[in-house]
């Protein structure tokens, strides 16, 4: 990995060092305490009740059967919920417990507790339940005649009777993908025995948690209290309330605390999904293969209810044209609402579905224009200065689009021929290949995506610092899934106030504000943002105070001269809690115009595959990539999240997908969902690119979503080059690739 | 039923009366939380413990069939000093660690490969840890780590 800036700041463990993570020793050693891994005395065990149809009327529930269960303390329906009745990120339409109908497979129906896992589960198979099966709507493009849609937008800009001279016009689809975290859905409740509950269950957001539990249970919101926990990963997948709710009716009911981990197949149906979507775009260019009109629909199914399928489709519009200048757009989007499981929030968040058609598009231009697909890009490159061809936003924060196609046409290509190495063939050690059989095929993508939320949310993430003989501690309430908060929080801390010592802590959501979402690529920006703005009116007042010019390990310093050692700094109390919010974003106008982001970030991707066209197997042996990363707070990190990222995008690709028949999943397992491996790893080299101006924190941008989005259109585009397939649909399947003509 | 075995050195005596994994036995009864479960089928190695000499999923062993032997989880890996092993420092200093959840699994599957083998090819190092799935971190850093160790640096 290479960095084309970056001078050091300052004190050892500071902003741009790779600081090695604070947790991972205790992870090494399985001694890390993640939601699966907590328990309380006189503990119970939960456990839910699904539905086995995608769509039914409930005619009757009748709990004695599990009631009758020895050690089995309570068995919880929809009567049950004294608050709201029903929840969601966005807008409450879900059932906390379905009562009258069930709108899709493994929807939760019933709770129970009692008083270990075995029995729980036992009394959850035992509850009977009477349904009238109804006739599921599985299908999006039905959903949308009958206007059965969660929302409809269109994004317009410029002359709509403008027409280029080369056009190229296509239909794309991608699969329904999972996060497929290797922690399952995990928790545990504990009735604080005045009337009250603390939550420790798996989130990415504990404050939304906490006002959909608060909202549901009809309580005070100082009566339940939200704890950041340990995560094994999320994603996306932890946004949306899942067993939360569950668990805090089961603790109160009971008076006991009760714990609830999810199983895989229930994990798959727990928590909501990457959209599947259908896509036409036309493309317009001129002879030089400038882009004069772009022309899209987008269709995504957001099953049975809400969750974030507004905002999900509304970044597959705005960024539906990629990182290119074009004055002439129109894009009309759709969020199905059907029978199929909820979809939410995963890593690229709508804007890779429609990276995946928009950059197919951009290569049929180039091949019909007999131009480099490099070129083509070049040629339409969105900088900073110009104007958004979706939402007519003037681009005000770095955006090196020239600098990410010029990197990756002048990165070295690393990949050595193919060997007969089983491990290095497609289809690996089943030795199903030769090496005579195998053609390799190089492909381009770029994106571009939105950091932080957008279309004038109120964004914004609170942290706490402090002084103290430990040295700095920073408080927040955001939540650490794996990416490295915890690590760069603490450099910010350490680089501003000069001291070795810093530690991050979560805190619950009663003795601090929101964070906001660990998503959106936001929390490096947002609470890195709020931590550099704490430790720097700390170092301001001592400064001012003790009319001093420095600080460090040693205390306050004015010139030469130490003026007050930190040993009595750190006992004075020093501590600040800031908020801070991003430039302010607005709500879009009827065209979806308006300024609707706060940052974005572009990154480009080179795949290299190895194909055996006549199996239709397939080996990425290298994915190379120029990334747009502000400035680099965590080089080591941010390196780890652009690896881990295009794995999860070539896993679209060329593997993930949940498949659905009428609304019921068919592969709700780590069996048959197949994941990537070590030996579907592709080598990767990233150059960071690093420029100044974002409103981050050193300037640093998000950098979790955008390797995921462009790495699946890369491997794309390099198996059309061998195969000269259409591929038109992710992910790509042997028979997409071996076969003549593949419906 | 009454299963007698050692974990990680030390004699250990259960009780239970319907099957039940090894892994569920260690995490929920024998306060060992290390190995973690996440597919509950075999496919991801979270779960991954040696029982005497072998490297298996736990949550595909019965307890019942641990009677008498040795089983040494993440927790069991470590010096008697508490030093990390050199498999978990390698991997502390790549930065192989996000999540963590594929850790405990990962680690023990490394001791194995290297204390078989000390300086494992970079094919062998993959082939070993072949059952071992990460959601995190693309396998990079896990490869680093151990191809460092081996005294093979990482291309």
């Amino acid at each position: 990995m290479t960095s084309q800036t970056g001078q050091r700041l300052g004190v050892t463990g500071g902003v741009g060092e790779s600081t090695i993570r604070p947790d991972g020793v205790a992870k090494l050693r399985g001694e890390f305490a993640y939601a699966q891994d907590l328990t309380a005395e006189g503990m119970l065990w939960a456990a839910t009740t699904r539905s086995p149809h995608a769509r039914a009327r409930i005619v009757s529930i009748d709990i004695a059967p599990a009631l009758a269960i020895g050690g089995v303390h309570a068995v919880l329906t929809h009567d049950d919920v004294p608050g709201r009745a029903l929840f969601g990120l966005e807008h409450p339409d879900q059932p906390v417990l379905a009562s009258e109908e069930v709108r899709y497979w493994g929807e939760p129906v019933a709770v129970v507790a009692a008083e270990d896992e075995h029995t729980a589960r036992l009394a959850a198979a035992a509850i009977e339940v009477n349904y009238e099966e109804l006739e599921p709507l599985v299908d999006p493009e039905e959903a949308d005649r009958r206007d059965d849609v969660f929302r409809r937008m269109t994004v317009r800009r410029g002359d709509p009777e403008i027409r280029g001279s080369v056009v190229v016009e296509g239909f794309y689809e991608v699969g329904m993908q999972d996060q497929a975290p290797l922690g399952t859905e995990a928790g545990l409740a504990t009735p604080d025995g005045h009337g009250g509950v603390d939550l420790y269950a798996t989130s990415q957001y504990v404050h939304v948690d906490h006002e959909q539990v608060v909202a549901s249970l009809g309580l005070r919101p100082d009566q339940v209290r939200a704890h950041p926990v340990g995560i094994g990963g999320a994603f996306g997948a932890r946004e949306d309330v899942n067993l939360h709710i569950h668990l805090c009716l089961l603790a109160l009911h009971t008076n006991r605390p009760v714990k609830m981990v999810y199983h895989r197949a229930e994990s798959f149906t727990g928590h909501v999904h990457r959209h599947p979507a259908r896509m036409w775009f036309r493309h317009e260019a001129d002879d030089d293969g400038r882009l004069v009109r772009v022309e899209a629909r987008i269709l995504i199914d957001g099953g049975a209810y809400a969750s974030t399928t507004g905002p999900v489709l509304a970044n597959a519009c705005y960024f539906a044209v990629g990182p290119y200048r074009c004055d002439s757009v129109a894009i009309e989007g759709v969020g199905a609402r059907t029978n199929n499981p909820p979809c939410g929030a995963m890593r690229g968040f709508g804007a890779v579905q429609a990276c995946f058609a928009h950059e197919a598009q951009m290569d049929r231009l180039a091949q019909s224009l007999g131009m480099d697909p490099l070129e083509l890009r070049r040629r339409n490159a969105l900088v900073t200065g110009d104007i958004m061809p979706t939402t007519g936003q003037r681009i005000e924060t770095p955006l090196p689009t020239q600098e990410v196609i010029d990197s990756l046409a002048a990165m070295p290509r690393l990949d050595e021929p193919p060997t007969s190495d089983p491990l290095q063939l497609p289809g690996g050690t089943g030795l199903t290949s030769g090496l005579e059989h195998v053609r390799r095929g190089v492909g381009y993508a770029l994106s571009i995506k939105n950091l932080g939320f957008s279309e004038g949310f109120d964004d914004y993430a609170q942290a706490r610092v402090k002084l103290t003989p430990a040295g700095a501690v920073v408080e927040s309430a955001a939540i650490e899934v794996g990416q490295g908060l915890v690590t760069v929080l603490a450099q910010i801390a350490r680089t501003v106030l000069g001291v070795s010592e810093a530690e991050v802590r979560h805190v619950d959501t009663s003795r601090i504000d929101s964070a906001g979402s660990t998503s959106a690529s936001r929390q490096t920006q947002l609470s890195g943002g709020a931590t550099r703005e704490a430790a720097e009116r700390i170092r301001a007042m001592i400064l001012e105070k003790y009319a001093a010019d420095h600080l460090d390990d040693e205390g306050a310093w004015r010139g030469e001269e130490l003026v007050v050692p930190m040993s009595r700094l750190a006992t004075e109390g020093w501590e600040e809690t800031v908020t801070f919010r991003h430039p302010p974003t607005e709500a879009p106008d009827e065209n979806g115009q308006g300024t609707l982001h706060a940052d974005f970030a572009v990154a480009g991707h080179r795949a290299v595959v190895d194909v055996d066209a006549e199996l239709g197997l397939v080996r990425v042996v290298r994915v190379d990539t120029a990334q747009d990363v502000g400035r680099a707070l965590n080089p080591e990190a941010v390196r780890g999240q652009i690896e881990g990222g295009i794995m999860q995008g070539v896993g679209l690709a060329i593997m993930e997908e949940l498949i659905l028949d009428e609304g019921k999943m068919r592969n709700a397992t780590f069996t048959d969902y197949l994941l990537p491996t070590i030996l579907d790893a592709p080598a990767v080299e990233a150059l960071l690119i690093e420029q100044d101006g974002s409103w981050g924190p050193f300037g640093a941008k998000g950098v979790g979503e955008p390797p995921t989005i462009s790495s699946t259109p890369a491997v794309v585009a390099a198996l059309r080059a061998v195969t000269g397939r259409p591929l038109h649909r992710v992910p790509v399947r042997p028979q997409d690739m071996a076969l003549e003509s593949v419906p | 039923m009454i299963v007698s075995f050692r974990l990680n050195g030390q004699q250990t005596t259960f009780r239970f009366t319907h099957p039940v994994s090894l892994l569920n036995v260690l995490r929920n009864e024998l306060a060992a939380p290390g190995a973690k479960s996440s597919c509950d089928q075999g496919e991801c190695g979270s779960c991954s413990v040696m029982l005497d000499e072998e490297l298996v999923c736990s949550c595909l062993v019965l307890a019942s069939d641990v009677e008498g032997s040795e089983v040494t989880t993440v927790e069991g890996v470590s010096g008697p000093d508490g030093q990390l092993h050199p498999v978990q420092r390698a991997m502390h200093e790549a930065g192989a660690v996000q999540c963590g959840f594929c850790t405990p699994g990962i680690v023990v599957a490394a001791v194995e490969l290297f204390d078989a083998e000390p300086s494992p090819s970079a094919s062998r190092i993959r082939e070993a840890l072949a059952g071992n799935i990460c959601r995190c971190t693309g396998y990079g850093a896990i490869v680093r780590s151990f191809e460092r160790l081996a005294g093979r640096e990482a291309p």
